[in-house]
């Protein structure tokens, strides 16, 4: 089954760090990713620019377009890892992995998914 | 990160909130930090042993107000950290509290905040200072060796500053709408103040004023969350991206300056670029044009072309004239005539200048371009003035480098003709 691992933590922390400790974090997740890429586990990895570029479209009867993220919520969605696993219980282990290579506070919310256009081409 | 490292990381994140919330709450900027310095101090003794809270903001409120009403005086003999104890309801407490501050309540506090350091009544060079000291947490060494000046002194200047921000009145109620629209424009004035306080590296070296330009962005992001909609805020801070997006290729190994038809596009920030692209698209959805938006888009169409050569110079030029009427300035005009050099030719840029030289005296920038369009035009004798004349203004080792490089090109071909 595919997962989902949407990352969340506090965008104004995040922002907060040097870009030595930025390039440490990913130097560290790469560690990670690239060893389920090497089991084959490994889908698209993503971090979305800060929510400032995010526009938000509400759908209905006349649709509006709005500046900023869906939701005002104290951590935001930060960016999200598409895994192959067995089961939930090897999802938390490899969320797990994660989290010990980015020791920064946050969460992560694992949700199994499944591909509408498997077939479809990447950009 | 190491566990102090990530809690250093999440009190700096943390911080502008959290101080403008206590400022609401104590109405005195010395207060409010008193009771933040409470805080961290709790949270470096508390965070490690039971972890960090669900929301920093509201902890550090929450405790910062306390330690400040009950512990600070006490504290002052004792010096003993708080017990176990007196942290160990926290966890129920912040809950209903989390509830209490409400996002829009942050949102002016933060803007209220920034606007006290950011006081029209204060002299730049102040607002810059107390604005890095109380609202990015930097300490008066950091920012000393920013500004070149002792730790001493400085320590004097955000004194001052404080002394005379506490003496003015800034109404604590919630602002209506044009008072908010103006200690907006007046921060991010001062936003951009210290961005090209970082940028320039007048007078300094490049590496140590790098931290500035990173403040300025990390504010204008801070700023545009709570305003999202704000045109204008969109474009500072696509501006100040794109700027620094060049920063890695605007000096070389040796200092020298590098020009921009010089530079290495490979040594650009791809991700500070894509990032402005995408919220100056935002910006012009708007409609609403202004000075910023107009900067960041000129930028963004050098950012755009893969080489110097594929600069688009009609667009920038149109560009320029409109900001010359959005804000009209000699030194807007002088860029709009760089744009007329590319495009009809040094003569042609040359006549703009010459109406402007009344209005530039003693501007460094308008002499280098004279020279170098005199240099273009084979008028190699006029130029050279020129060139001396830049030199004399010259504001940093690297500028007065770069005049001379010219000097010197201009003597090697008189030698050879």
């Amino acid at each position: 089954m595919l997962y989902a691992i949407l990352c969340y933590d506090r965008e104004d922390v995040v922002e907060s760090w040097t870009a030595e400790q930025d390039a440490a974090v990913i130097a560290k997740l790469d560690v990670v990713t690239d060893q389920l890429a090497r089991e084959g586990r490994l889908g698209p990895v993503a971090r979305l620019m800060p929510t400032t570029t995010a526009t938000t479209l509400r759908k209905g009867k006349e649709t509006i377009v709005l500046d900023g993220p869906f939701a005002e919520t104290k951590e935001q969605l930060l960016g999200f890892f598409i895994v192959e696993c067995a089961s939930l219980e090897q999802a938390i282990a490899t969320a797990k992995d994660l989290g010990q290579a980015n020791s920064s506070n946050g969460s992560y919310e694992i949700r199994p998914l499944r591909l509408l256009r498997p077939q479809a081409p990447r950009p | 990160m190491s566990t102090i490292a990530w809690i250093d990381v999440a009190l700096r994140g943390a911080r502008p909130q959290a101080m403008g919330a206590l400022l609401r709450h104590f109405r005195g900027l010395d207060l409010a930090e008193e009771a933040f310095q409470e805080a961290c101090l709790r949270a470096l003794n508390s965070w490690p042993r039971n972890g960090p809270p669900r929301d920093t903001v509201a902890w550090l409120v929450l405790v910062g107000r306390n330690a400040a009403l009950d512990g600070v005086r006490r504290r002052r003999r004792e010096r003993e950290l708080p017990g176990e104890e007196a942290l160990s309801d926290l966890s129920d407490a912040e809950g209903p509290l989390a509830e209490q501050l409400d996002e829009a309540d942050y949102r002016d506090d933060l803007l209220r905040l920034l606007f006290m350091c950011c006081h029209p009544e204060l002299p730049a060079t102040q607002q810059i200072a107390l604005a890095l000291r109380i609202v990015c947490g930097l300490t008066v060494p950091e920012i000393a060796r920013a500004f070149l000046v002792t730790d001493v002194a400085m320590e004097q200047r955000i004194t001052r500053a404080k002394n005379r921000v506490a003496a003015e009145y800034i109404p604590f109620e919630t602002p209506g709408a044009p008072e908010r629209a103006e200690r907006l424009a007046a921060v991010a004035a001062v936003l951009y103040l210290l961005f090209n306080e970082g940028y320039s590296a007048t007078g300094g070296s490049a590496h140590v004023r790098v931290p500035l330009c990173d403040e300025a962005i990390r504010l204008a992001r801070l700023l545009l969350r709570l305003f999202p909609g704000e045109p204008e805020m969109l474009g500072l801070t696509a501006l100040m991206l794109l700027q620094h997006s060049r920063s890695k290729a605007r000096l070389d190994a040796q200092g020298a300056i590098v020009l921009l038809e010089d530079q290495d596009r490979g040594l650009w920030d791809r991700d500070r670029i894509a990032e402005a692209l995408a919220l100056l698209d935002k910006a012009l959805r708007h409609a609403r044009p202004g000075p910023y938006q107009v900067q960041a888009a000129i930028a963004a169409i050098h950012a755009r072309a893969p080489r110097f050569e594929d600069t688009d110079w009609a667009e920038i030029e149109q560009l320029y004239a409109v900001l010359e009427r959005l804000q009209p300035s000699p030194v807007v005009s002088l860029n709009r005539a760089v744009a007329v050099a590319k495009l009809r030719g040094p003569a042609a840029a040359l006549a703009v200048l010459d109406v402007l030289a009344k209005d530039l005296p003693g501007y460094f920038y308008f002499f280098g371009v004279r020279g170098a369009l005199l240099v273009d035009l084979g008028r190699p004798d006029e130029a050279r003035e020129a060139f001396d004349r830049a030199l004399a203004l010259a504001k940093s080792p690297a500028e007065a480098a770069h005049i001379r490089l010219q000097i010197d090109r201009l003597t090697r071909k008189k030698e050879a003709g």
